[in-house]
């Protein structure tokens, strides 16, 4: 995980300005969850994650649920305060790490523990991670028992030496098996892949899409692989072990993934997703693109309630230290202005489908979008619907259109 | 008469003399001969190696004076100076201008450096009145000046002498020399700026050529005459000064050692070479002015005059360079190298076909929208030439002879 970003130090009780509770009644809320441990680490990953089964005192996996109960008792008294509290958690979303590394019932308890604490909406989008090295049938029945509703597969590639080349130990062979028991527990079925891993070619990216495809899939997660300063991966391309991934092969690789999504009938929703209707797009990624106000419980999780973002303390041990003295985990915040919610919002809706109201950007911003028209980044007849509707070439340069719009924010 | 002054950031302009009649002493009233500007002397005295004030100086003697001036430019070398009260019919006739060989562009890297360059300019002129420099306006690099040297030591001295002591960061353009060129038309005109190359009918161009005596081991004779032949060089004749030393002497154009020879010559003698050279006339050559053309408008930063004959492989090599340095735009860039209207060699710059981070989760937004921030402020700092963007390092490295490191190609 990159290092946090630098913000003011919130107070040690962890609470909110005046600012964060207006109009919270109209904000959906949703809840992440961080669970920061793995069995291995893989060379590309940034996330905030640890394969050491003991982190040190009280930063054990044994005491992660208790410690996550106290930043669930800690919110809902933040929450109160701020005024933001009254209304029904819409999603929970599970995230590592490698969340299904706890026990089923661990992931079914920490459920309980939110129920204890929150609202949550009827028709509540639940969701975890999960590696399929760590899922069988009865883990799955659990899960559903405990009320989660979706599972998001990392599948990454079909293609074995793809999957070494990323340190993922999973069997390609065992992907339909766990997908058909995740659809037979009733579960919505997300799968995630990456492209752009060196070495693999054209073909190993259609196979894989074909593999992914083959299954009873609602939704899935494409990402070109990014090589971070600071992986395993990053050093080997610093030191010329493994060649960058070039931009061409990314681009070409995105338009035979949409390509093939479409032939499959699931439909582009955001640059990197694709859902086969509207019911089955990640609700809570969409409440991260809409701004909408959240909480992300462990360690270095981020949050958002109405313009104030604040971010966790990294390491578990740090989390767990400051839980147990009783204070916030959290370690900075910023306070958006205005102008900046403004700019984060074109930076988020642009890359969403016809999420951006054209009359929602600033004046003068028309000619920007004739342009974009013209260049064969935004359908024209969307346009003149007032929507803002990328094409397949658009999707690809959208933070170029977002650099340009963002120019016309007052 | 000045032989040499300084600038003392306490006391002003110091300037160095020699009496050459009469006598001076403190509170008289003194003309610079050339300016004809009056200043009262507050002190005079003579170095003992430390300034030591006297009550004057008489003919003959070396010392100093201080006059409280501090505009730098109304004490030049070799003026005279005089009493106000009864000065001299005739200045002295001062030293012979010395003829600057090389000229180069100096630009600051930040435009807002550039009175800063001008300050520097002035006081490093106090004590080297071989310096010349007029200002100069590139589209590609701004403001700057374009200054002429004695050779090529004397333009890396100053520019180390700009960047050390006035903490300046400079762009130094290609150096050139200076062409005579006579038209059609007979009219002459010298050209010390490939963007002053004129355009009309040429008869002739011809070009400072220079005696170069090369001290090699004979090891590397044939690297040496390799070396001085692909530089348009004639072997004028070589001596053994001993069994394994050898002094080769080469006729070369001025033009050709001024950009890297040295470091070739250097590098393919394993340093043992040594270069002296001096003026030997101008020859009249096959000379043209090469162009390189971005999007079809022409940057004056990257024009070149070359001899025909290398005008291919300039042309080659600076699109290539460029293509490298270039980072992609939205729409196809083709780079072209052109000697008037004939295109000789092109290298394009591929559209740009992907410029979107492809995850961005809840924790991200904070971190993608600094990125946002910074490449926003990455594309101020931008050049536009045309409708391209080049970035201000890509004209550096472009002008470097070394070969430029390839483009990031991610935007991250």
């Amino acid at each position: 995980m990159p290092a946090q970003p630098t913000g003011e130090t919130p107070p040690l009780d962890g609470s909110l300005p005046a600012s964060a509770g207006a109009g919270a009644a109209s904000r959906g809320l949703s809840l992440y969850v961080h669970v920061p441990y793995c069995r291995v680490r893989c060379g590309y990953c940034d996330f905030n994650t640890y394969t050491a089964e003991d982190l040190g005192p009280g930063a054990s996996r044994d005491d992660y649920r208790s410690n996550l109960a106290r930043e669930l008792d800690l919110s809902t008294r933040v929450l109160a305060d701020a005024g933001a509290a009254d209304r029904a958690v819409t999603t929970i979303f599970f995230g590592g790490g490698t969340p299904t590394m706890l026990a089923a019932e661990v992931l079914a308890g920490v459920m309980d523990d939110i129920r204890d604490r929150f609202r949550l909406a009827p028709d509540v989008e639940v969701t975890t991670e999960a590696n399929p090295d760590t899922l069988d049938p009865s883990y799955i029945a659990t899960l559903a028992a405990a009320g989660f509703t979706r599972i998001s597969l990392g599948m990454q590639s079909a293609v074995p030496h793809v999957l070494a080349t990323l340190d993922r130990t999973h069997d390609p062979e065992k992907i339909p098996d766990v997908a058909k028991w995740i659809k037979e527990a009733g579960l919505e079925l997300s799968l995630d892949l990456i492209y752009g891993t060196p070495g693999e070619s054209i073909d190993d990216w259609r196979r894989s899409l074909q593999v992914a495809l083959s299954n009873d899939v609602d939704h899935i997660s494409a990402y070109s692989l990014i090589v971070e300063p600071g992986t395993k991966m990053g050093a080997m391309v610093r030191r010329g072990e493994l060649p960058m991934p070039d931009e061409d092969d990314l681009a070409d690789k995105y338009e035979i993934a949409d390509a093939a999504m479409e032939a499959a009938g699931l439909h582009w929703y955001e640059v990197s997703n694709w859902s086969t209707s509207a019911e089955t797009r990640c609700d809570h990624n969409m409440a991260y693109w809409r701004n909408a106000d959240w909480w992300g419980f462990g360690p270095g999780a981020h949050s958002h309630i109405g313009g104030v973002r604040f971010w966790n303390a990294k390491h578990p041990r740090a989390w767990s230290d400051r839980l147990l003295a009783g204070e916030s985990p959290a370690i900075g915040r910023e306070v958006l202005e205005a102008s900046t919610q403004e700019i984060e919002r074109i930076m988020l809706a642009a890359r969403i489908d016809s999420e951006l109201p054209l009359d929602s950007l600033g004046t003068g911003s028309d000619r920007a979008i004739r342009g974009f028209v013209q260049q064969g980044l935004l359908d024209g007849d969307a346009v003149d619907e007032g929507r803002f509707e990328p094409t397949l070439q658009g999707r690809l340069m959208a933070d170029y259109m977002v650099r340009i719009l963002t120019d016309y924010v007052s | 008469m000045i032989f040499d002054s300084v600038y003392d950031t306490y006391r002003g302009v110091v300037t160095y003399v020699r009496l050459i009649d009469g006598s001076l002493h403190p509170r008289e009233k003194l003309t610079m001969m050339s300016t004809g500007s009056t200043h009262e002397l507050l002190e005079i005295g003579v170095s003992s190696p430390e300034p030591k004030p006297t009550k004057g100086l008489g003919v003959g003697e070396v010392g100093y004076l201080i006059t409280g001036v501090k505009d730098v430019r109304l004490s030049k070398v070799g003026d005279t100076v005089t009493l106000n009260s009864a000065p001299a019919t005739q200045a002295l006739e001062g030293y012979k201008e010395p003829k600057p060989m090389v000229y180069s562009g100096l630009f600051p890297i930040d435009g807002s450096d550039y009175p800063v360059l001008r300050d520097a300019l002035d006081k490093l002129k106090l004590n080297d009145a071989s310096l010349a420099y007029e200002p100069e306006t590139s589209t590609a690099l701004g403001f700057g000046f374009r200054c002429g040297f004695l050779g090529l030591l004397h333009l890396e001295v100053l520019r180390d002498r700009l960047e050390r002591e006035y903490d300046l960061d400079l762009i130094s353009t290609a150096p050139s020399v200076i062409y005579d060129v006579t038209m059609e038309d007979g009219s002459e005109m010298e050209v010390t700026n490939p963007s002053e190359y004129p355009t009309g009918k040429i008869k002739e161009v011809r070009e400072p050529m220079v005696r170069a005596t090369i001290l090699t081991p004979s090891d590397y004779i044939g690297a040496v005459m390799e070396l001085c032949q692909t530089r348009r060089g004639s072997l004028q004749g070589m001596d053994y000064l001993s069994s394994d030393r050898v002094e080769i002497r080469y006729r070369l154009p001025l033009a050709e050692i001024v950009f890297d020879f040295f470091d070739q010559l250097k590098s393919k003698t394993k340093g043992y070479a040594t270069l002296d050279y001096s003026d030997d006339g101008e020859d009249a050559a096959d000379l043209v002015k090469v162009d390189i053309l971005l999007h079809g408008d022409q940057v004056d930063a990257f024009s070149a005059i070359v001899h025909r004959d290398n005008s291919y492989s300039y042309g080659v090599l600076m699109a290539g360079k460029l293509r490298k340095l270039i980072p992609r735009q939205q729409f196809e860039v083709p780079i072209q190298a052109a000697i008037g209207s004939r295109i000789i060699a092109r290298e394009t710059i591929r559209a740009i076909r992907k410029d979107v981070l492809s995850k961005c989760y809840g924790g991200d937004i904070s971190r993608k929208r600094k990125l946002l921030e910074k490449q926003k402020e990455g594309k101020k700092r931008m050049k536009v030439v045309g409708n391209v963007e080049v970035p201000q390092e890509a004209f550096i490295a472009a002008l470097s002879s070394d070969d430029p490191e390839p483009k990031k190609e991610s935007k991250k």
